[in-house]
Formats: structure tokens, sequence, C-alpha cells
């Protein structure tokens, strides 16, 4: 009995001694948000209340194992069924359910409640990345696509591994601090979900609908998340970052990214040499294509096929275009529409047709993908 | 002496003999001996795959397979363990004892059961098959989810069509049981001096038979998506995805308690021969089994949290949930009552009892904390929601029928099981459990998803621990093994009828082991 009250004094001081500690161990991370913090609470009240009830439950039970044993001279009662002890055994559990069910309740109306937003981002999920865009609020019409940045020679242990090994992409998601963003989440290919611990956002991301959820971040910094729902091979390697900042860092960051993407689209219209495209496109394909394809395009047989050497790759350029713009129903391969720019996918298809055996020695412009769009 | 021909037919299995007498077999033991073999042999399958996932998962980064091929083994660990071990090992248990325990000479259906038995190895060849036709087995989860299920490859249809038979092979063994235990009771047995290892897998039988068709319905729909074109799961079809998760769990919940009452029935035989006392309260026991049962229907989307419910929805599963710790609570406070001024020993079935209790109540523990919906969506898909799950089939399921396999041993081969080795068995088991298990607590708590072959700096600790601990675990089941042998083949101390000092049941009124046919003739119950 002594030693159930040292271990729940212990697990209670752990508990606490991990409240003030930013990166948790044993516990949830460090709340940053409203909703976060009411869980965080939740939680230690259910495990407190949880620890008392085991305490007394266990504590009759090893009574009972210890003294009344047979080799101790024990003899066995004859008493059983009691109905008042039923009742009562009965009763006091749902009463203290009822104690749980209220503040769970209380979090739940406010977790649902996204109205008044003053930034909607939608979150898409691709395999495996995520896509942000920014629908309403300052900042409107900024488009992100963020990759895992961690690179692939730490994973198969031929570097050391950084800091924020698989906690880091390429372009992360920026929100102003104190305000209240609004997420819808969808999906372009399969089920994902778009988590932050820090802000206790959980989020299915499905495809064909859309779901929302919210969080207003209390605190600036840079805040880890992952997906959290098996998406296929490489569900391990999407991480969500977030960083969060001031009202004028935001607004300065919002303005520059405007403004990149007014240039970017002012690029998009120029003529492009054949050699300038094929390098473009080099790149796209080592972020977008060469998880499944793989870098030397000879794919993974039998589930992905190689590009070097395929036939459509070396065909005519509207299939070609159809299937990088539009995919595959009912295979891995996604429509890249929706990420990638026509710049972007004439880009990959002329490199596709001009790398390792390749060598078609045309191009493919950026007007034959926007008519493919049209198609 | 020679003259006389004694009727060999009491002791000994007729008809063909050799391989022939196992597949044409109708006798229950003989039926019950081969489920509990097969499913042992499913259950080591199972282990080594996990030891595969565990072993990936000892350090961060990627040493021992690729993310594919750890996905395939994450989704046929879970399949083979929970089809292909846990069901198998508690039919065989139902085989071989409701028929002792209710005086019956076998089982209702007895060719059906032959049946029911031998449309299981076809069903495992496809599952654990699969690994080895192109693309590999399904990589898709034990739940399979679409549209991550419709892009696998054939393994995918390879395991639909087990899960299509094992379903079949359910329902034949449901009803059988529910039939045998209505009607072919003892004269004098009452619904309620049924024993409660009777009365638990009676309603779980009703369950199987409600559900299974729903789970063969599920993935039939996945297989028309996949094949012929429909669009149940495909929103740009006019389906949604989210429709296979419903109607999969509503078969899913119903499924955890098929995996746990026939568990707290073995308990419930258990405790009350080691306390040498009747169990508290007999009549609680049954209406909680029963309000269990009833509640299970009405939870599933407890796994559907952060699938984005409106929030009405939420509440009602949330609250509804959280209703069964009601009757779950009733049981444990059951048991301990019944220890409670006993005159208890620890011989090893109830060593794994007690056990059970212990570590199954800390799943109920954590049961309850996901139930709370806030609480859910942080720990959902993680580390945690792993741990609760080992703690209830597991230390739940698993621990239980560890007790009743040393229970009912002296009655299935005549000996008694070793004391030393089974509690060494024990002792090993429940260590190394906790620490393969305990760890993945903190490591959900924290933030590690679920289903991944590696993970951040932060998580390096607790699964080494975990993978040390599994390995443990691994090996302490060859003890298991070591005490089922040694009994098997006749050695040890012989098992008197009543091999228990205080076993109660009509079980224990046949000689120990019991001659392959039993109450040809029905015992009169008082
Ligand atoms: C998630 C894995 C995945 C990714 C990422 C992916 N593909 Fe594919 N791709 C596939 C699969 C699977 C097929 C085969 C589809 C089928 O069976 O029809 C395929 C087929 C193709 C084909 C047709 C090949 C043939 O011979 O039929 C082309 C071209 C192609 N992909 C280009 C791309 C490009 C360009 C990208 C990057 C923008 C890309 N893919 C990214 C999985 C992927
Ligand atoms: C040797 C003991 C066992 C070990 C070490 C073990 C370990 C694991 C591990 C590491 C996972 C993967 C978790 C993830 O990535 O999400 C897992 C999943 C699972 N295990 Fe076990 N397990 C064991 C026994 C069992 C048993 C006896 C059952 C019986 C019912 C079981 C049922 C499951 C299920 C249903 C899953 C989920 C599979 C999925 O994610 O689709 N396990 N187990
Ligand atoms: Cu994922
Ligand atoms: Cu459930």
């Amino acid at each position: 009995m002594s030693s159930c009250a040292r271990w729940a004094v212990l697990a209670i001081a752990l508990a606490a001694a991990q409240a003030s500690s930013a990166q948790s161990r044993y516990n949830f991370q460090q709340p940053v948000s409203e909703v976060a913090g009411q869980i965080y609470d939740l939680h230690t009240l259910m495990l407190l209340i949880c620890l008392v009830i085991f305490v007394v439950v266990f504590g009759v039970m090893f009574w009972a194992v210890f003294h009344h044993r047979k080799s101790r001279g024990a003899v066995a009662a004859k008493f059983h069924e009691n109905t008042v002890v039923e009742i009562v055994w009965t009763i006091i559990p749902f009463l203290i359910l009822v104690g749980m069910a209220y503040p769970a309740t209380r979090t739940i109306l406010n977790m649902k409640d996204t109205s008044e937003a003053e930034l909607t981002i939608k979150v898409t999920g691709f395999q495996w990345r995520w896509g942000y865009d920014y629908l309403q609020g300052e900042g409107e019409g900024i488009r992100i696509v963020s990759n895992m940045s961690t690179p692939r020679e730490q994973i198969e242990g031929k570097a050391d591994k950084g800091e924020h090994y698989l906690l880091e992409v390429d372009n992360p998601l920026v929100v102003p601090v104190g305000r209240k963003v609004r997420l819808l989440t969808t999906a372009n290919d399969v089920i994902h979900a778009w988590w932050v611990p820090a802000f206790g956002v959980k989020q299915d991301a499905i495809p064909g609908f859309i779901r929302d959820t919210w969080f207003r971040a209390e605190q600036e910094g840079v805040f880890r998340g992952v997906c959290a729902e098996l998406c296929g091979r490489d569900h391990a390697f999407m991480p969500i970052e977030v960083h969060v900042l001031s009202a004028s860092e935001y607004s300065a960051w919002a303005e520059k990214q405007l403004a990149a993407r007014a240039e970017l689209a002012a690029e998009a219209a120029r003529e492009w040499t054949p050699g300038e495209l094929a390098e473009r496109g080099s790149k796209v394909y080592a972020t977008n294509c060469a998880a499944c394809h793989q870098p030397d395009g000879k794919g993974i047989q039998p589930v992905f096929p190689a590009l070097d050497g395929s036939a459509v790759v070396l065909g005519e350029h509207e299939p070609l275009v159809d299937t990088v713009l539009k995919g595959r129903a009912g295979t891995a391969m996604a429509a890249f529409g929706g990420q990638l720019s026509d710049l972007e996918i004439a880009a990959v298809t002329t490199y596709l047709r001009n790398a390792w055996g390749n060598n078609v020695g045309d191009h493919v412009a950026p007007a034959e993908v926007a008519a493919g769009r049209a198609r | 002496m020679a003259a006389v021909i004694p009727d060999q037919s009491h002791d000994h299995p007729h008809g063909p003999s050799g391989l022939m007498r196992w597949i044409t077999t109708t006798n229950h033991k003989d039926i019950g001996t081969m489920y509990l073999i097969f499913s042992f042999i499913m259950f080591l399958a199972g282990g080594v795959m996990a030891l595969a996932i565990r072993a990936e998962l000892f350090q961060p980064g990627l040493q021992v397979v690729a993310p594919e091929f750890f996905n395939q083994l994450t989704s046929l660990h879970g399949l083979v363990m929970v089809f292909g071990a846990i069901m198998p090992a508690f039919v065989g248990f139902a085989n071989w004892q409701i028929p002792l325990m209710i005086g019956a000479s076998d089982m209702a259906f007895a060719r059906m059961n032959n049946w029911s038995f031998w449309l299981l190895p076809p069903a495992a060849i496809l599952l654990i098959g699969s690994f080895f036709v192109p693309g590999g087995a399904t990589g898709a989860g034990w739940t399979l989810y679409p549209p991550l299920s419709i892009q696998m490859g054939m393994g995918m249809d390879m395991a639909i069509f087990a899960i299509h038979i094992m379903g079949v092979s359910s329902i034949m063994g449901a009803i059988n049981i529910v039939v045998t235990i209505l009607n072919m009771r003892a004269p004098g047995m009452t619904m309620m001096k049924l024993p409660l290892f009777c009365w638990t897998w009676l309603i779980t039988a009703y369950l199987l038979i409600a559900v299974m068709p729903v789970l063969a319905g599920a993935v039939t729909m996945l297989l028309t998506d996949r094949h012929f074109g429909t669009s149940f799961f495909n929103a740009a079809g006019g389906g949604d995805p989210v429709l296979y998760q419903h109607v999969f769990w509503f078969f899913g919940h119903p499924e955890v308690y098929i995996l746990i009452l026939p568990a707290f029935g073995i308990i419930s035989q258990i405790i009350p021969t080691f306390a040498r006392k009747p169990l508290f309260g007999y009549a609680s026991m049954v209406y909680a089994t029963a309000s269990i049962a009833v509640l299970s229907f009405i939870v599933w989307a407890h796994h559907m949290f952060t699938t984005g419910m409106p929030v009405t929805g939420q509440l009602f599963f949330m609250y509804a949930t959280m209703l069964i710790a009601v009757p779950t609570g009733v049981k444990v406070f059951n048991w301990v009552a019944t220890m409670w001024r006993g005159s208890m020993s620890f011989e090893s079935p109830m060593l794994w009892a007690t056990g059970f209790i212990f570590v199954f109540t800390m799943g109920g523990f954590t049961g309850l904390i996901c139930a709370i919906a806030p609480i859910d969506i942080q720990i959902h898909d993680t580390y945690y929601v792993v741990a609760h799950f080992h703690y209830v089939m597991v230390a739940g399921s698993l621990f239980a029928l560890f007790g009743g396999a040393y229970y009912w041993l002296p009655k299935w081969t005549g000996r008694m099981p070793d004391e030393r080795i089974g509690k060494l068995h024990f002792w090993c088991s429940m260590v190394s459990f906790n620490i393969t298990f305990f760890p993945l607590h903190f490591l959900g708590l924290a933030g590690m998803p679920r289903r991944v072959p590696d993970y951040a700096l932060q998580f390096a600790d607790f699964n080494a621990i975990a993978t040390v601990g599994a390995f443990g675990f691994g090996l302490s089941q060859l003890i298991f093994l070591w005490v089922i042998v040694k009994a098997a083949r006749g050695e040890g101390q012989p098992a008197a009828a009543r091999a228990w000092e205080n076993a109660d049941g009509l079980e224990w009124t046949v000689p120990s082991p019991a001659p392959h046919h039993t109450f040809e003739e029905a015992p009169v119950v008082r």
C-alpha cells in the first residue's frame, strides 16, 4: 500500500516537473494555445482520478493477495452477492464519470467553434508533403508547399542526425501570434492528418472533403508536428513546421511572399530555353517525383514504374502532360496539377524526356500545360 | 481376459488414423486442439513480425527494413494477431470446454465444426503468402482504410479474401456455440447456473454473428472499388472514404469485445477456484457482460474523433464510451471482492489471473483517458494508443488465454503443468511485457505517431527500451511451449479428475485427460 502511494507521488512529481520543460519526454508538449492548455489540464485531472482509483482498488487487491492466503492459514469466508455493495459500486463510478464529462464537454465545444477566424488557411495533404493556401485575411493568395528537409543521408545513417531530425521542412507554415487561424483540411490522394501537439490540433485531411479546425498561438516561436494518419510509404517523412511571428514580422513576411509570387508569375510568362527548363525540371523531379520513381528514374518494381525508357515519357506530349497534371485514378500516381505550376510541370516533363537514357531532344512549353488544364 | 473385447470407443478415436484422422475429425476435443495449435503458430508468426518492427524501431534512422515493407509488417502483424492468434485461440477453448462444462457429448453441429476449423489454414496461407506476391502484402494497416488500401497491389486482394474466409469460419463457429449452449445443457443446468465462461462465450457468439458480416461487407466494397469501378469510398465518384471507417468500426468495436469477453469468462472461472470461495456476484457478472455487449454497438466512432465529426457526434460517442467503464468496473470489483477474505493459493493459473486483473485494468484506465474526446484528439494514432490496446489485448486477452491454458491443461493432457516453469513463464512475460509497453505511453504523450518506421531523436531512449523488452517477451513465450510440450508428452505429475483442489464444474467430474467421448449420457445438475 505504501509503495503504491510512493509511486503515485513520484508520478505526480514527474508530471509536474515536465510541465516546465519545453521538449517533453513523459507528458504532453508544453501547450501554446488555449485548447492545448485545456487538454493538458484535462489529462492531468484524469490521470489523478485514475491514480486514486488505482491505489484504492489495487490496495484492496494486494492486501488480499498478501494476507488472505491459504499458506498463511486464511480460511475462506462464505459471503457472496450483496445488493447494496453492488449498487454502490455501480453508482459511484457513474458519478465520477459525470464529473469527468463536464470539463471534457466544455473543451469540445471550444475546439469545435471555428467562427470569427482572422486568417483562413487551406491545408492540403499530398503523398508526402503539405500544401498551404492562404485563403482569407492578411497574406491572402500566398501559397506554400512544404517538404521535409532532412537529407536522405541522415535517415540512412550516412550522416549525423541533426537536432530537428524528421521534424524540419523547407518552407514552413507562417502565422501571426495571438490571431485566430482557421484551417480547412483536405487531401489530394489518401487520408492524412495535420497534427501540431503544441496547438492541440489534429485534424484528418480527407480527399474530396473539407474539414475545419482552428488554433490561436499564444507565443512566438517554432512549433513542430507530423502527419498522424498512415498515408503510405513516406508517412513518417511529412513533418509540419509552424513559425509563429509577431504581427509586424508577419506583415513583412506576407508582403515579401506576395511580391515573390508576382515575380514568379512574371518569370513563368517569359521565354524559357530548353536547357533552363530541364535544369529547373531536375529540381522539381527531386522534390516531387524521386520518392517513388527514384533519382535514377528506374522506379521500384513493380509498384512504381521506371520513367527511364517509359513509352509514355518518350511519346506524345499530350498524354505525358495529362499523366502528370491529372494523375492516374486508383494508383499512387497523384494529380500534380494542384501543387505544381504550369512552368514546373513543363520543366519536369522536359527534364524527363532528356534525362538518364531518355534523349528525345525537344521540350514541353508552359503553354502546353495551360492547354492541358483546359482540356 | 484376452477374450474380452473392450469397448474402445470411450477413450480412443475411431475412424481413420494418421493425418486423415485430423482432417476428418468431428470430435470437439480434436478440433479444439487443432484450433489451439493453429493459433499458437499464428501467434509466433505475428510475433516474429512484431520483433522485426521493434528491431527497426530500436534506433532512429532506417536500418533493418524499408518503409514500405515496414508498413506491410505492421498491417499483417495486426491482422494475424487479431484474426489468426487471439480469435481462434478462444474458439479452441470454446470447443474443448463448452461441451465439458455444460455436460454435452459434443458440439451441436459436429461436421460444421470441422469445416470452420479447416477454413482457417487456407486463409492463413493467403494472408502470409501475400508477402511473396508482386507488390507484397497490404501496407494499409490492419484497418485497411481507403483510399490507401485502394492503392495497394494484389496482396490487398489476398487479405480481403482471407478476411472473407475467416469471417465465414467465425460465423459458423459462433452459430455452433450458440446452439450448443442453448440446446445441449445437461438437465438441471438452467441459464443462471451456466458457468461464466459459457455465458461470456454465448454473448461473444452473438456479437460475432452480428458484426462479421459487416466486416465482410466493408472489405467487399473495397474489392469492388478496387476492381469493378464502384465508388463507395471515392469522393470523385460520389462516395466517401469516411463511410468505410464507420462501417469498419461498427464491426471493429464489438470486435474488441469479442477479443476480451471470453477472457473475462476464463478469469471468472479461475479466481473462485484458487480463492476457494464462490464468485462474488454471479448475476451481476452476467448482466455486466450483456450490457458491455449492447453498449459496444453504439460507441464505434470513438475511433474517429479526428475525422471531424459534428459536435453532437463527438459528445454522443464520448458519453457512450465512458459509460462502458461502469460495467467493466463492476467486473473488476467483483473479482477483487471474490479474492477478499478468500483462502488463496497462487498456482500458475491464479498468477496469470491476478496479473491479468492488474495489467488489464491499466489498459482500462488508458481506455477511459482515450474516451475523453479532447484528449483523444492529441493521442489518437500515437504510441499511446498502441500502448493502450496492447495492455488490453496482450495483457488482457493473451494473459487470460495463458491462465486458461494452465488451468485446463490437466484436463487436456492428464498432466499438471510444471509449476516451476509455469511461474518462470509468468514472471518473465509480466516483466518484459511492461518493459515493452509501458514506455510507449510516454512516447505517445510526447508526440510520437504510430505506424512509422523512423522517429525524431527525443524518442530514442524509450524505443530502445521497448525493443529490448519485446525480444524478452518473445523469448519468454518459448517457455510456454516448453510447459505444453512437456505435459503433452505425458511428463510431469499425473492429474486427478478434479485437478485443482476447489475446482467446481462438470469438466472436473470426468477423468484427466478427458476421454475421447464424454457425457454420452448427460449428467444431472442439481
Ligand atoms: C506516390 C508515388 C508517386 C509519385 C510521387 C509520382 N509518381 Fe508518377 N507514377 C506513380 C505510379 C504508381 C505510376 C503508375 C500508374 C499506373 O499504374 O498507371 C506512375 C506513373 C507515372 C507516369 C507514367 C509512366 C508510364 O510508363 O506509364 C509518369 C510519366 C509519371 N508517373 C510521372 C511522374 C512525375 C513527373 C512525378 C513528379 C511530379 C511523379 N510521377 C510522381 C507513382 C508516383
Ligand atoms: C510480442 C508481443 C507484441 C509486440 C512486441 C507487439 C508490437 C507491436 C508494434 C511495435 C506495433 C506497431 C505499432 C505501430 O506502428 O502503430 C503493433 C501493432 C499492433 N499490434 Fe502488436 N505486438 C505484440 C503482440 C500483439 C498481440 C498479441 C496482439 C493481439 C491482438 C497485437 C495486436 C496489434 C494490433 C491490432 C496492432 C495495430 C496494427 C496496425 O497498426 O495496423 N499485438 N504491435
Ligand atoms: Cu501520413
Ligand atoms: Cu472501440
